[in-house]
């Protein structure tokens, strides 16, 4: 095996934000790795639309629960809408694991492919690659990870073609100060 | 406005008959796409659009909506309004487009959802 071609397979595109005044607080938890308070996991099937959206109004329900603010409720819910129906229209099903910790929220969306192509296309509003069923639904409108990241205090989405997606975003449930 | 007086407004009909109309109308946004509809983060809104899929309802979920307007005379389908009455989310139904029906709200006092 050609060691090149191993550490191009390791290395796919990443896109990476991080909203401005929440750079260190970012570093800060990915540095200390602190301990989870709740984690879940919930299975999205590919284009079943009966399903799709269960996972986020499950998690919605139990940070609601856990006395989360509103405005950040509805935000960390239409993120985790968002990518969960990337996942049923766009791959092969996936898995969402959401991770509850003192301050924040972690939720990570791993698929079964095919990858995104073109990553920056991905991310520009308006850019759509969904079907005619998926827009009939009203899907489509190009603006999923726009407004992933619109939502989100930091994301990261790793992806190539024919390859799986990573998609992960950090929420706050209060300012930083 | 009150849900009821949206309601004779509109010439509408409430799709389930055990809707809380007397729920206070603060803001209203309309569009047929979902990703559009989601960006209603702010407050809590009344709803119109021509979508009936059970998606729309699954919205309610993640955002906070007050009620939900169907448009062009679409009525969405028996376990779509089941959805809606298991969570106690009014939803009604108008001839009217989603054109006029803005137009006829916005006269009447009703601003625009701040997102």
């Amino acid at each position: 095996m050609r060691v090149s071609a191993v550490v191009r397979s390791e290395v796919m595109p990443e896109y990476r934000f991080v909203a401005e005044g929440f750079e260190d607080a970012v570093r800060k938890f990915e540095e200390q790795k602190p301990e989870a308070e709740v984690k879940t996991q919930f299975v999205i099937p590919e284009k079943d639309f009966n399903t799709a959206g269960k996972g986020s109004s499950e998690l919605k329900n139990l940070l609601k629960r856990l006395g989360v603010d509103s405005v950040v409720l509805r935000r960390i819910a239409v993120a985790s809408y968002e990518a969960e129906i990337n996942v049923a229209a766009h791959s092969k099903g996936g898995i969402m694991y959401s991770t509850v910790y003192d301050d924040l929220i972690h939720v990570r969306f791993e698929d079964e492919g095919p990858g995104i192509a073109n990553i920056e296309q991905a991310m520009t509003p308006g850019y759509s690659t969904a079907d005619d069923l998926v827009r009939e639904l009203g899907f489509g409108a190009g603006l999923g990870l726009p407004n992933i990241k619109k939502n989100s205090d930091a994301m990261r989405l790793v992806s190539a073609a024919g390859s799986c997606t990573k998609l992960e975003f950090l929420i706050y449930f209060a300012k930083i100060s | 406005m009150i849900l009821s007086d949206l309601v004779t407004l509109l010439e509408g009909e409430v799709l389930f008959p055990e809707a809380d109309l007397d729920r206070e109308v603060p803001c209203a946004f309309a569009s047929d796409m979902i990703s559009d509809i989601l960006m209603c983060t702010k407050e809590p809104t009344l709803l119109l659009t021509g979508l009936t899929n059970n998606q729309v309802i699954r919205l309610s979920d993640m955002i906070d909506l007050i009620a939900i307007v169907f448009v062009r005379g679409k009525k969405p389908l028996q376990d779509v309004i089941e959805m809606a009455e298991e969570r106690g989310l009014p939803i009604i139904t108008t001839k009217f487009t989603l054109y006029r029906c803005s137009g006829l709200l916005y006269n009447a006092g009703l601003r625009s959802c701040k997102i």
